[in-house]
């Protein structure tokens, strides 16, 4: 075992635990600030999949992918959903 | 026809199908598989006609003539030696000390293999195979 | 050094330990911070998993013939770019790849997800680590890299043969990373199951690095059909073997998931199915990784029996047995929501998609394992060939094209005649066409092949029909010019045209199978210089042969390197001119002294002419009998002058030649195997883009101005 590859290993260890150990250090407050930004993060990728949905029906409807009946409740359904993320958006900020 | 009673037709009958289809394919798998046997278990019995899967290592000592291949076939451990003509592609990896598995059929005092159904085995990476033979 | 690398898979290993507590403690108290822990357990293990790896990677590169590993796989004469890629041509180094593969995309998917999905990701890192452990207990305990030789060895044994060829080298990582990215969305369905939180958000969030599995894994696959269709002797690219079919099982399950789980999507069906889909997949990948290198089935692909057997079964039985488990323990959670409206609707195709993907996993998974069933049954192992495969694998590949081309212009929830008239004419117009357009070409006696090029047809009608009326659909919502439409289109909606273009890619990749497979023409002839050989209308000359020493035109580092070279011409008109060879590499110094240069491993190289509707190609064996008489005059003389001998050898050869075996194929449409497989690939990258923001944000802009107003109208 000689001295370089020792030494190596103790950096290569030290930074693997400070690496791991750094989270356990936090603050109560920065604790906090990441939950709520978690929650946003989640509600934003929510309200785009929504979009993304709406705007598939619509197109499907067009191609005669969908009947005009099935595609009116299935829009209204949609947007409905929609606007419940974007109220629990609005009740974050 | 009431809709939960449609659903239960439809299922019935796609799991029948699917036994009958699963049924059919286990059947035939196995009239149409070929025993695979080594050297000795096929020199103390083969029935003539039958195709089995011979595996075992390449004898030191083959002849090629034209595409035509003479070699014999011995056990992994072990002595027993079959010899087998064979006609077709010669993988690569072909040589003595080479695991190989190959189609036979007997014929006479020998056997015969199956055309292109010689297959060689990548040599082992974790032995010295390359210092053997 | 062999010491940093030693010490590091030992820290990766505790690092695990620690990530798989720390999670499971912060899951189970909500603390997130300590759930924060154990994500960043799993970046020390790809740090800790890099040195290792950069550590065996440095060794081979610098021929240490101290590692044993080195002195085993590579030499001195072994070509750089081979050197680098020997390193997972062994069990441990390939070990180390594939664990440091699961490392590096557990990090990416882990940091991308960093925010969401927090009752379930701690789970997922649990579960991941799992994996690692398993791998890092595996190279720590039995199979290390890093075995230090007492006194190393003056030269190795150098990389296999066989292996020299990029598609080889590049064909491990490919699979590795399609086999260890399909561990992602499996550790996330644990985890959603485990934090009963079985809606649609972890789908979304892990669909992408599915896809991403689907596609590295199917590249593999590819390029592991090209090598050996284009570097073995045998001319063929799939021959059913076990390794190659543990490969394929996991592919079939993790196509039918990405299509099944658009069905959850859109009406919340098939939860129980989809959840058992993905855990299925991320068992086969661990099992695809297995049967490689234990040696319980015979196949040409042997990594050799080894010691590894015991511990993967026994990982691999648990595994199925907890995902089992989880699953009918959560199944009032995974209630469907709707129910199947009518047999003839888009949620019918998929299902019915499914269930043909699934069968085509039970047909491949039976005839792989049927000498160990065969075994366990009637006591005698006996095993199932190619046309036991064919018979069974071909119809359902049928369906499968011709399912993939009615899938996209089918209504949802139920067909009505007036849609389904206006939606399948063209495409079954197309395929019609195509039918009587190859009666006249011989092509209806092969009433199978018939069916897929019809098919086929049918698939480019129908994707070509939606493309048309997307963009017309388009330029009625936003006027715009006929290219732009298009291309927005596309950007809108990645995963849909994504799709459609593998669609399209698949039933080209399906066109060529069926062609090449039904209407070859083989020869096997034995030529002497200036003889003539006919295939399939082609006239096949015998120009000369040729010898060279140590002048390997592939790069391969051959000791010496016998060859032909071919005229090929069809109707008096040159079509080309082909170079099969056979390389020789060096064995050892017993083997004489002349021997020990070219008694080795010897391949073939072969002449192959590709065109887009015929491949030619060819594939020399000089006589055998002939080199080993001349080889055993040269070893009577003294070492020193091998050299000078195998020089007089290959010129002997070329000169004087004896007759040489040549096999011919000649096959159509092969080409349009590879091309498929780029339109795949190709189709991929779109579905796995990610989408623009710019354009997501304006249209949301205005979106949520709509929305806005309606909740102030409501």
């Amino acid at each position: 075992m000689d001295a370089l590859a020792a030494l190596l290993v103790f950096v290569v260890l030290v930074a693997a635990v400070a690496l791991v150990v750094a989270p356990l250090r936090r603050g109560r407050t920065e604790r906090l600030i990441a939950a709520e930004e978690a929650r946003r993060e989640e509600l934003e990728a929510a309200k785009e999949a929504k979009y993304l949905e709406i705007r598939d029906a619509e197109m499907d409807f067009r191609m005669g992918k969908l009947s005009e009946a099935d595609f009116r409740a299935l829009d209204r359904q949609l947007r409905a959903e929609a606007v419940e993320i974007l109220r629990d958006l609005d009740r974050l900020t | 026809m009431d809709p939960a009673r449609k659903r239960t037709i439809r299922l019935t009958v796609a799991l029948t199908a699917a036994v009958l289809l699963a049924g059919a394919l286990i059947y035939t798998s196995f009239s149409a598989s070929s025993p695979a046997k080594t050297p000795s278990q096929l020199m103390a019995g083969a029935e003539a006609g039958r195709s089995y899967q011979l595996t075992g290592k390449v004898a030191p000592g083959y002849v090629r003539r034209g595409n035509t291949l003479d070699f014999r076939v011995r056990d992994r451990s072990g002595r027993a030696a079959v010899p087998v003509r064979y006609t077709g592609t010669v993988p690569d990896p072909f040589r003595a000390g080479r695991e190989v598995i190959v189609t036979v059929r007997k014929q006479g005092a020998g056997f015969v293999g199956e055309r292109d159904s010689l297959v060689t085995k990548c040599p082992s990476k974790f032995t010295d195979s390359k210092r053997s033979t | 050094m062999p010491v940093l690398g030693r010490a590091c898979l030992i820290l990766a290993l505790v690092a695990c330990a620690y990530g798989i507590g720390a999670s499971l403690y912060g899951a189970r108290t909500g603390r997130r911070e300590w759930a924060d822990s154990g994500r960043r357990a799993v970046y020390a293990l790809a740090g800790l998993l890099t040195v290792s790896f950069g550590v065996l990677e440095l060794a081979f590169l610098r021929s240490d013939f101290s590692f044993a590993t080195v002195a085993t796989h590579s030499s001195t004469t072994t070509p750089g770019f081979y050197k680098g890629a020997a390193v997972w041509s062994s069990q441990e180094g390939s070990l180390l790849l594939w664990a440091w593969l699961l490392a590096m995309w557990s990090s990416l998917v882990l940091f991308s997800t960093r925010r969401r999905m927090r009752d379930i990701t701690p789970y997922a890192t649990a579960m991941l680590l799992g994996f690692g452990a398993f791998f890092c207990g595996l190279l720590v305990f039995a199979a290390s890299p890093f075995h230090v030789l007492a006194s190393a060895p003056a030269e190795g044994n150098g990389l296999n043969p066989l292996l020299r060829h990029p598609s080889m080298m590049i064909h491990p990582p490919m699979l590795y990373s399609g086999y260890t990215l399909f561990t992602v969305p499996f550790a996330f369905a644990v985890g959603a199951l485990a934090a009963r939180r079985v809606d649609a958000e972890w789908i979304r969030s892990t669909r992408r690095f599915a896809l991403a599995a689907w596609f590295f894994l199917g590249i593999g696959i590819l390029l592991g059909a090209r090598w050996s269709y284009s570097e073995l002797g045998w001319g063929g690219y799939w021959a059913w073997d076990p390794v190659e079919n543990a490969s394929l099982m996991p592919w079939l399950t993790g196509t039918a998931f990405l299509h099944s789980v658009m069905i959850q999507e859109k009406r919340g069906m098939l939860k129980v199915w989809n959840v058992s889909l993905v855990l299925a997949t991320g068992v086969l990948a661990i099992l695809g990784t297995f049967l490689v290198r234990s040696g319980i089935l015979d196949s040409i692909h042997a990594f050799g029996a080894s010691t590894l057997g015991k511990p993967f079964v026994a990982f691999i039985a648990l595994l199925a047995a907890g995902s089992i488990a989880l699953v009918v323990s959560r199944r009032d959670l995974l209630r469907t929501e709707n129910r199947l409206d009518s047999l003839l609707s888009r949620e019918a195709m998929f299902l019915l998609n499914n269930l043909v993907l699934v069968g085509l996993c039970f047909v491949v998974f039976w005839g792989t394992f049927f000498p160990l069933i065969s075994e366990a049954v009637t006591g005698q192992k006996a095993s199932v060939g190619p046309p036991w495969f064919d018979r069974y694998t071909v119809p359902l590949a049928l369906m499968l094209v011709l399912l993939s081309g009615i899938g996209p212009v089918i209504a949802w929830r139920r067909a009505t005649a007036a849609n389904t008239r206006r939606n399948f004419l063209f495409p079954s117009a197309c395929a019609a066409l195509c039918a009587v357009a190859l009666l006249p070409v011989h092509v209806a006696q092969k009433p199978l092949a018939l069916c897929m090029f019809a098919f086929a047809a049918f698939v480019a009608g129908s994707i070509g029909q939606e493309l048309v009326r997307g963009v017309r659909a388009r330029r009625a919502m936003a006027s715009e010019s006929v290219p732009l439409a298009a291309v927005q289109l596309v950007r809108r909606n990645r995963r849909r045209w994504g799709g459609y273009t593998i669609h399209v890619g698949m039933a080209v990749l399906f066109v060529g199978v069926a062609a090449s497979s039904t209407f070859q023409h083989t020869r096997d002839a034995s030529l002497v210089p200036r003889q003539t050989v006919r295939v399939d209308g082609y006239d096949v000359r015998y120009v000369k042969a040729t010898g060279r020493v140590a002048d390997d035109p592939d790069g391969t580092g051959a000791f010496m390197t016998l060859g032909a070279v071919l005229d090929v011409s069809k109707g008096g008109r040159h079509v080309a001119t082909l170079r099969p060879a056979r390389n020789y590499y060096p064995g050892d110094p017993s083997q004489g002294t002349v021997g020990q240069y070219i008694m080795g491993d010897a391949t073939s190289e072969v002449g192959l002419k590709a065109g887009a509707t015929r491949d030619f190609w060819v594939a020399v064996q000089p006589d055998a009998g002939w080199l080993m008489k001349v080889v055993a005059k040269g070893n009577d003389l003294p070492p020193s002058a091998g050299g000078l001998a195998l020089a007089a050898i290959a010129q002997r050869y070329a000169e004087r030649p004896p007759p040489a075996d040549f096999r011919l194929i000649a096959s159509p449409l092969v080409t349009w195997i590879w091309l498929g497989g780029m339109i795949v690939a190709a189709g991929g990258l779109v579905a796995l883009w990610p989408a623009p923001d710019l354009a997501r944000r304006r249209v949301t802009a205005s979106l949520r101005a709509r929305v806005a107003q309606e909740l102030g109208r409501a």
